[in-house]
């Protein structure tokens, strides 16, 4: 019963070997089977992340979310996909067909195949490739792709200025994600995901690496799109960004696009700093790494989800600024001490604890000396001053209810 | 290794001369450096064929196709930071208009 | 039977994809057949057992250099180009060529005696690549270092806006 998974694939192996089914024919088809299974694990957990974040979105906003549709709401998301399902396609005069209707297949392919790679429990594996963490980056830059092909095949001038924008912030953001994953990279000597997740496992790279994970939080909810970089569904300004002339279906794909992306994230930052499957009993119970690792994710998703609902967004220049002036330096003077410490700690085997230590002392050395100079080179802002008997709405010391 | 080297090798040869054509025959500058990737594309699989086929002990085949993308990375930046300020100056991204030097 | 298929497959993918590129009269639906080329490039890749290269192209080909690509062809779109004949004057001998370069190398490297090993990939490609960048190849690799420097700050020196560069001249 611990290790359901491999369980019920060796009996899957065994059934299809009795059918007379060559060895490989077998693998070919356990593997197209667990890969169907993943994509609709992923589509059904989209379905309950739409339902909290709702929920969620108006619990933090002072006012209920969604609860008509079923106790406490929890029918809302079928009743979006029966909508999504049943609204027309309206395609727009002089859109490019083809690249039109690929667009929006090509966005959630992408983010799908970074499914491939995770591992979900110590023996439960997609693909065990050499070059995983390479594999997660070069993936993520499809999805770019097919912003820039929605939002010029769309043939409307709103969504190319908004995919151009969200472009630009997009490939800005994809260097310091890089080089911030190239940390826990370095730490585990290995660019295989299980080796990763191996180092991590008394000491989470969350306190050997904090500084490089803070960094990978910022990037990627900037590569997400999430607030306070939502600037690719700015609604106020763009109407609706490079997904303007999508209805039905096709928008219903970028939609779940985003939410699943959200997850993925939630999923990278559990493998690469918060020791992926690790937990009590992990080893030797599968099922529980497996439990663990869906609990950490989903726990990374509501802080996303809790920064997004706080936050205002910030003006391109701003972010642009932010990530070429501040976040790039400080990824890549992490990365280089953190090289210099590991490679020194390492001549001098010092003990583990010791080596823990010390990183996190030098990230956060890092993080407060970087913060210092950014707060000095930022202009001083000239704040207005108002006098002690400025007009209120309630005067002062007259009891409020 | 079912494939016998010179199938790989033949591919990269009719990549190649597609690139080869669209360098010489398209009429917009980008047209012609999309050729120009293509031809490089071409010389990497060469290149990592060469190392599976013959040499797979070391790593020198690809260690030779990693510096052939760094050039080809920033050829093409520099490339297309031309056939913009050349766009903007000229307001034509047609080679064939871009001839200010002729008689 | 299966690899031959296989790569029957990505090489029609390739090839097809690299046609469509150097024939195609809107030059954007020319990128987006590049990138389908890159693809079916990277695919080649995996199939001759190395990861490390494959994931690398599909990065920087299809992640930075195709994208910048398909930016600069959307800041230089003249309006009207829509019919814009995109052949030029010598398609025809540049054909001719291009077919007789292939007949020749091919016919050449077919018909060669390369001296094939049967040996295995090494167990930890990454890590012996490594070394071997940094002790046996480390002046290429500081070359290659220098040579993207000056792309980046070439690229940005020439595709300055004009107003900025008059400032800066005063």
């Amino acid at each position: 019963m611990a290790d359901l998974i491999n369980l019920i694939e060796n009996w899957l192996e065994n059934l299809i070997l009795g059918w007379g089914a060559s060895q490989e024919l077998t693998l070919f088809i356990l593997q197209a089977l667990g890969s169907v299974l993943v994509v609709i694990i992923c589509f059904v957990i989209v379905i309950a992340l739409i339902w909290v974040e709702r929920k969620l979105a108006g619990r933090i906003q002072d006012r209920f979310g969604p609860n008509r549709a079923g106790p406490f709401g929890i029918f809302q998301s079928f009743a979006d996909i029966i909508k999504i399902f049943t609204k027309e396609y309206i395609t727009p005069e002089g859109a490019e067909k083809g690249f039109y209707n690929v667009a929006p297949v090509l966005a959630i392919a992408s983010v799908l195949a970074i499914w491939a790679v995770f591992p979900f429990a110590v023996n439960v594996l997609g693909a065990d490739i050499h070059v995983g963490v390479l594999y997660i980056v070069a993936v993520g830059s499809f999805g770019i792709l097919a912003i820039l092909m929605a939002g010029w095949s769309s043939n409307n001038r709103y969504s190319l200025l908004g995919a151009s924008r969200s472009v630009a912030m997009l490939i800005s953001y994809e260097i310091p994600m890089v080089v911030s994953l190239l940390v826990p990279v370095l730490l585990a000597h290995s660019m295989k995901l299980s080796d990763i997740i191996s180092a991590q496992q008394p000491w989470w790279n969350l306190i050997v690496a904090p500084l490089a994970a803070l960094v990978f939080l910022i990037s990627s909810m900037a590569e997400i799109g999430k607030a306070p970089f939502d600037l690719l569904e700015a609604e106020s300004e763009l109407v609706a960004g490079y997904h303007t002339e999508y209805s039905g279906m096709k928008f219903g794909m970028f939609y779940v696009a985003e939410f699943l992306h959200q997850y993925t994230v939630g999923a990278l930052i559990t493998i690469f700093f918060l020791g992926g499957w690790g937990g009590p009993l992990a080893v030797q119970w599968p099922i529980l790494g497996f439990i663990y690792f869906h609990f950490k994710t989903f726990v990374v998703y509501l802080v996303i989800s809790w920064i997004r609902l706080s936050l205002p967004r910030i003006r391109i220049d701003a972010m642009l600024n932010l990530n070429w002036k501040f976040l790039i330096p400080v990824s890549f003077i992490n990365l280089v001490a953190v090289a210099i410490a590991d490679r020194v700690m390492l001549e001098f085997s010092v003990a583990r604890w010791i080596y823990v230590g010390i990183m996190f002392g030098l990230n956060i050395f890092i993080l407060l000396v970087s913060l210092f100079l950014a707060g000095k080179a930022s202009p001083e802002v000239e704040r207005e001053t108002f006098p002690a008997n400025r007009p209120v709405a309630v005067p002062p010391g007259t009891e409020s209810k | 290794m079912s494939i016998p080297l010179s199938w790989f090798l033949v591919l990269a040869a009719a990549l190649f001369s597609i690139g080869l054509y669209g360098v010489l025959s398209r009429r917009n500058a980008i047209g012609i450096l999309m050729g120009i990737e293509l031809m490089l594309n071409a010389v990497n699989i060469n290149l990592v064929a060469f190392w599976r086929y013959i040499d797979p002990i070391k790593m020198t085949g690809q260690i030779f196709a990693l510096f052939v993308f760094t050039v080809a990375a920033a050829e093409v930046a520099v490339g297309l930071a031309l056939v913009i300020a050349i766009y903007r100056n000229r307001d034509t991204v047609v080679v064939e208009e871009i001839d200010l030097l002729k008689e | 039977m299966v690899p031959v298929l296989v790569f029957a497959a990505i090489s029609l993918v390739t090839l097809g994809g690299a046609i469509a590129v150097v024939t195609n009269k809107n030059v954007l639906h020319s990128a987006y057949f590049l990138v389908l080329a890159f693809v079916g490039v990277a695919s080649v890749y995996v199939l001759l057992e190395a990861p490390f290269i494959a994931v690398i192209q599909v990065l920087i080909y299809i992640g930075a250099i195709a994208i910048l690509i398909i930016f600069a062809i959307m800041l230089t779109r003249r309006l009207m180009s829509k019919d814009m004949e995109e052949r030029n004057q010598q398609w025809i001998w540049a054909a001719l060529g291009a077919l007789l370069l292939f007949g020749v190398l091919g016919w050449l490297v077919y018909n060669a005696n390369w001296p094939v090993i049967e040996a295995a990939v090494p167990k930890e490609p990454i890590t012996l690549m490594g070394e071997e960048l940094l002790s046996t190849y480390v002046v290429p690799f500081e070359i290659a270092s220098v040579l993207l420097l000056a792309a980046l700050v070439g690229s940005i020196l020439i595709g300055r806006e004009k107003d900025q560069e008059s400032r800066s001249a005063e």
